[in-house]
C-alpha cells in the first residue's frame, strides 16, 4: 500500500445557495481544487452524494459531474452512505491511490438540499423504511431518542446539549464559509422551538447546499503539486445495526467506535495523540456520543467535558473548529469532505482565527443515518 | 407506499409475527433470513405479546408530511416481553408522559394514509397500560 | 344450541361533551342535554377507524372464546363508515386476527343495523352447520354534519360477537327481522355527511320498525317483557330507546345496563351491539336478554339470548364496556374534535 496525501482543496460556502444547482456546486469546488495544483485532469473521480435522486431528481452523478468539469471520459463513481457519503468517498479515493490503481484522484462531496424537496422525508430514507420511518419517526426524532436515553443513563442535561451548540456557533462565527456566522447563547438554544423532545431547533444542523473537494495523490509525488501536503495516515469504516431499536445500547455509537478503532490501529495512534477533530454533530447529542465513541472521554462524560470548555478552541481537544455541521452547515453528502478540508487547513496552519496552535495530527469522523455507518480518517502534517 | 411493499409486510405489521432463532433462541422482529446474533438460518414462527416497556422515547413536533395533523406525537422504542425492541408511536395519552420505563400495550391502528387516494396503512401503536 | 361463544367491544378514548359542541354553535347546552339525554360522545383518533375498532373488539371476542382463529369460517363487519369505498374492511380485520384464508368475508351496510345484520348472518351460518365459528361485528366512526343534531350523538366504537355451538356464553333463543323501504336517513355516494328527514326519523321509521320487530319476536317466543332481565334498543340518542322501551312495556331497570348512549354517543352500526356487550359484562346465568337494532332505510333485527353459566368466568378475559367508558379519557375542544374528524379543509 502506498502512502496517500491530500494536495489541494476546494469548497463552496455552505448555505442556501439559490443561484447554484447541484452540478454548479460540484464544478465550483472541483475547479478551485484543480486550479490550486495547476492540473487540468485527474485519473479518477469519486462523488459523495446522499440523495441527488430525491433532492433534485438527479442520479448517475459520476458521468454528469465528470462531463461538467470538462473531463468526460475519466472514470467517475458516485458513492452513497447517507450523511457519511462524503467521508466514504474520501475513503474510496484513498484506497484507489493507496492500491496504486490511480495517481491523481478527485474526491468530492456535494448536496443540493434547498431545491424544494421534502427534506424531512428524504433524510428519513437513511433510516429503516420498514421498521422505523413507516411508524413516523424522523431523523431529529431518532437522535432525540438517543439523547433521552443518554440523559436517563448518565444524567446528561439540556445544558450539556446546549453547550455543544453554543461552542460550535462560536467556532463557526470565525469561519468565512459557514452557513451561520453568528454566536448563540445557551438561553437562545434552550428556548428555541421544539423539534423532537428534548432536541430544539438550535440543537439541529441546518438544511444546506454546498460542495467540497480534495485532490489526492501518492505521498511520494505530493511535492510535485504542493509545499504543504497532508498525509492521510489511516482510514476506518464500520457499520452497526441500521435500526436504533436493534442496538443493544442506544447511547453508544458502535459504528463510530469500530471505525475509530480501525483508524487508530492502522494509523498507529491513540486518542490522546489527536490534537484537533471534526466530528459529525448533526444534532448536539451526536457530538457528545461521538466524543465518547472516539474515546476522547469516558462514556457518559462528554457533556461535562463540553461544559468545561475542553472541546472549544483553547481547550484540551478542540472539536469542530469549523463550526461543525451545526454552524458551518450540513449539505449531507458534502460534509465528510468538508470535515477533511478543515483538518487540512488546521494542519497546514491556515485556519486563521480558528487555528489550533501547532496541530500536527487531526481526525475527521463522519456518520450516516442514526449511526449505522461511520468513517474515520486520521491526518498528519508531513 | 406502493401496495406490493405494504402487502409483503402484513404478517409482521398486523399480527406481530416474529421468528425465533433455533440456534440462539433470540426472537427477531420482523423476521430475517439470517440471525443477527448467531448467524443461524433456521427459525420458528412466533408472535409477539402485545405488552412491553418503553426503552427510550421522544415527542415529534416537526413531523413528516403524512403525519403533520398528528403532531406533536410520542414515539418510543418499546421492548416486548420476548426482549424484542420495536419502534412505535405511542397513542391515546399526553405525549409528554411517555418516558423510559413506561408500561404499554400494543393496539392495532391506522399508521398512515397514502395521499392521492392511496392505500391505508395499518400496524401497531403502543398505548400506556391503564 | 348455537350462540355467542365470545364477545368484545372497543371504544376510542377521546371524548367531546355535548356542552362543548352546543357552545360552538350558540345553542343552549342544557336544552340539548335535556332534549337528547346526551352528555358526551366518543371520538375516534386520526389513527382509528372501523377497521381498527373491529380488530380491537374482535381480539377481545377471541380472547373470551379461547378459540383458534383458524377455525373461524366467516367474518362479517357491518358499518356505515368502512374506510374504503371499494376494498373490504373484513380482509384487514381477518389478517390482523389471524383468521383465514379459509374464510368467507363480507362488509355489510344497512345504516345503523349493519352490525346486527353481520351477527344475524354469522349466527345463521353456524346454526346451519355451514361453518364451525363465525364472527359478526358492528363498528362505526359515525358521521354527523357540523351544526346538525347528529353532531351531538355520532360517535365511534363497536362490538364483535363470535358464534359457535360449544362452550356458549349466551344461547341465541330466537331471531327476527322486520324491513321496509323508508327513506328516513341516507348518505349518497361521495357525500361527507348523512342527511335525514328530521321528525320523519321518529314515528314512521325508528318506532315503527323497533316495535314491530320486538313485538314479533316476543310473539314468536311467547315471552312477556317482564321475563327479560335486560333489553337494549338501538340508541340514536338518549331519548328514543327509553321511549320505545316504555311503549313496549319494558322498565327503566331492564334498559339501564345496555343504555350506554349518554356517555358513548351513537356508534351507529356499533350502537345496540355495544349495548349488548355491556349487558353480557353483567348478566348472570339464565338471564334472558333482548336486543333490537334499527337501521334507517329501514329495518330492525331482534335477538333473544339466554346467558349461560360460562359467561361470568369468560368475561374477565377482556375489558368491559363500562371500563372503557369510565377509564382513561381525553376531552377535546371543538377545534381538536374538528381536526380529529378531518373537518378542516386542507389542500390535497
Amino acid at each position: 500500500m502506498r502512502d496517500v496525501a491530500i494536495i489541494s482543496t476546494g469548497m463552496t460556502p455552505f448555505g442556501e445557495l439559490w443561484q447554484s444547482g447541484l452540478r454548479d456546486l460540484f464544478v465550483q469546488a472541483a475547479r478551485e481544487a484543480l486550479m490550486a495544483v495547476g492540473s487540468p485532469s485527474v485519473d479518477a473521480i469519486y462523488v459523495g452524494n446522499m440523495s441527488g435522486g430525491q433532492f433534485v431528481g438527479q442520479e448517475h452523478l459520476g458521468p454528469l459531474m465528470a462531463d461538467h468539469l470538462g473531463l468526460a471520459g475519466v472514470p467517475a463513481t458516485r458513492v452513497e452512505s447517507a450523511c457519511a457519503s462524503g467521508g466514504v468517498a474520501l475513503r474510496c479515493g484513498f484506497l484507489d491511490v493507496a492500491a496504486g490503481a490511480s495517481d491523481l484522484v478527485l474526491v468530492a462531496g456535494v448536496e443540493k438540499m434547498n431545491d424544494g424537496a421534502d427534506v424531512t422525508n428524504v433524510l428519513a430514507s437513511a433510516a429503516d423504511q420498514e421498521t422505523e420511518v413507516y411508524h413516523g419517526i424522523t431523523f431529529p426524532g431518532l437522535y432525540a431518542m438517543i439523547a433521552r436515553a443518554h440523559m436517563a443513563r448518565y444524567g446528561t442535561t439540556e445544558e450539556d446539549l446546549a453547550a455543544v451548540s453554543v461552542k460550535n456557533h462560536r467556532h463557526g462565527a470565525r469561519n468565512p464559509k459557514a452557513q451561520f456566522r453568528s454566536e448563540v447563547t445557551a438561553e437562545q438554544v434552550m428556548t428555541s422551538s421544539m423539534v423532537a423532545e428534548p432536541l430544539r431547533l438550535l440543537h439541529c444542523s441546518p438544511v444546506s447546499d454546498g460542495a467540497a473537494v480534495v485532490l489526492l495523490c501518492p505521498l511520494e509525488r505530493a511535492r510535485e503539486f504542493t509545499d504543504a501536503p497532508i498525509r492521510i495516515r489511516s482510514s476506518g469504516l464500520a457499520t452497526a445495526p441500521m435500526a436504533l431499536a436493534d442496538r443493544a445500547d442506544p447511547t453508544f455509537l458502535d459504528a463510530v467506535s469500530l471505525a475509530a478503532g480501525r483508524a487508530y490501529k492502522s494509523g498507529g495512534v491513540t486518542p490522546s495523540d489527536i490534537q484537533v477533530a471534526e466530528v459529525h454533530d448533526c444534532f448536539s447529542i451526536a457530538e457528545l456520543c461521538v466524543l465518547e465513541a472516539l474515546c476522547f472521554t469516558e462514556r457518559g462524560s462528554a457533556g461535562e467535558l463540553t461544559r468545561a470548555g475542553e472541546t472549544a478552541l483553547g481547550g484540551r481537544i478542540p472539536i469542530n473548529t469549523s463550526g461543525g455541521l451545526k454552524s458551518k452547515g450540513h449539505p449531507v453528502g458534502a460534509t465528510g469532505v468538508a470535515q477533511a478540508i478543515e483538518i487540512v487547513e488546521q494542519l497546514r496552519g491556515e485556519a486563521g482565527e480558528r487555528q489550533v496552535p501547532d496541530a500536527t495530527i487531526g481526525l475527521a469522523q463522519n456518520m450516516g443515518g442514526s449511526g449505522a455507518s461511520s468513517v474515520v480518517h486520521i491526518f498528519e502534517r508531513v | 407506499m406502493p401496495s406490493p411493499r405494504y402487502w409483503r409486510e402484513i404478517p409482521s405489521r398486523y399480527r406481530l409475527e416474529a421468528a425465533a432463532c433455533r440456534g440462539c433462541k433470540r426472537v427477531i422482529y420482523p423476521k430475517r433470513q439470517v440471525c443477527p446474533q448467531c448467524g443461524g438460518v433456521e427459525f420458528e414462527a412466533t408472535r409477539l405479546a402485545h405488552r412491553g416497556r418503553v426503552v427510550t422515547s421522544t415527542v415529534v413536533h416537526v413531523a413528516p408530511t403524512d403525519l403533520q395533523m398528528e403532531a406533536p406525537y410520542a414515539m418510543a422504542v418499546v421492548e416486548t416481553e420476548e426482549g424484542v425492541r420495536l419502534m412505535v408511536q405511542v397513542a391515546d395519552c399526553d405525549p409528554s408522559e411517555v418516558l423510559p420505563g413506561m408500561e404499554v400495550t400494543l393496539e392495532f391502528r391506522l399508521i398512515r394514509k397514502e395521499d392521492h387516494g392511496g392505500i391505508l396503512c395499518y400496524g401497531h401503536k403502543a398505548v400506556p397500560v391503564e | 344450541m348455537a350462540g355467542i361463544v365470545g364477545y368484545g367491544a372497543f371504544i376510542p378514548r377521546n371524548r367531546v361533551t355535548a356542552e362543548e359542541i352546543a357552545k360552538q354553535w350558540g345553542k343552549d347546552p342544557a336544552a340539548i342535554r335535556r332534549g337528547l339525554l346526551l352528555e358526551e360522545k366518543s371520538v375516534p383518533g386520526l389513527d382509528e377507524d372501523t377497521i381498527t375498532i373491529s380488530v380491537a373488539a374482535g381480539r377481545a371476542a377471541l380472547e373470551r372464546a379461547g378459540v383458534d382463529p383458524q377455525r373461524v369460517g366467516a367474518l362479517y363487519i357491518g358499518s356505515e363508515s368502512h374506510p374504503y369505498a371499494v376494498k373490504p374492511s373484513g380482509t384487514v380485520v381477518a389478517e390482523a386476527l389471524g383468521i383465514g384464508p379459509e374464510v368467507h368475508i363480507a362488509d355489510f351496510e344497512f345504516a345503523c343495523k349493519a352490525g346486527t345484520e353481520a351477527m344475524f348472518v354469522a349466527f345463521g351460518l353456524v346454526e346451519s352447520g355451514r361453518v364451525e365459528y363465525a364472527m359478526g361485528i358492528g363498528a362505526d366512526t359515525s358521521q354527523g354534519a357540523p351544526n346538525d343534531a347528529l353532531e351531538y350523538s355520532a360517535s365511534a366504537g363497536g362490538a364483535a360477537f363470535l358464534f359457535g355451538r360449544q362452550h356458549v356464553l349466551a344461547d341465541v333463543v330466537e331471531t327476527y327481522s322486520y324491513t321496509s323501504d323508508t327513506p328516513d336517513f341516507w348518505r349518497r355516494e361521495g357525500e361527507f355527511y348523512p342527511r335525514h328527514g328530521g321528525r320523519f326519523t321518529g314515528e314512521p321509521a325508528y318506532f315503527r320498525h323497533v316495535t314491530a320487530a320486538t313485538r314479533a319476536i316476543l310473539d314468536k317466543t311467547g315471552l312477556e317483557p317482564a321475563a327479560f332481565r335486560y333489553a337494549v334498543f338501538h340508541m340514536p340518542n338518549g331519548k328514543f330507546p327509553l321511549a320505545v322501551g316504555k311503549q313496549l312495556g319494558f322498565t327503566r331497570e331492564q334498559l339501564e345496563v345496555g343504555w350506554i348512549v349518554p356517555t358513548m354517543g351513537n356508534t351507529y352500526s356499533g350502537s345496540s351491539p355495544t349495548g349488548l356487550a355491556a349487558i353480557l359484562d353483567e348478566a348472570e346465568a339464565d338471564d334472558l336478554i333482548l336486543i333490537t337494532s334499527f337501521g334507517s332505510g329501514a329495518g330492525s333485527d331482534s335477538f333473544v339470548l339466554r346467558a349461560t353459566d360460562l359467561l361470568a368466568d369468560r368475561r374477565t378475559r377482556a375489558p368491559t364496556v363500562r371500563s372503557m367508558l369510565e377509564g382513561r379519557r381525553r376531552y377535546l375542544t371543538y377545534g381538536e374534535y374538528a381536526k380529529y374528524r378531518e373537518k378542516i379543509i386542507l389542500n390535497a
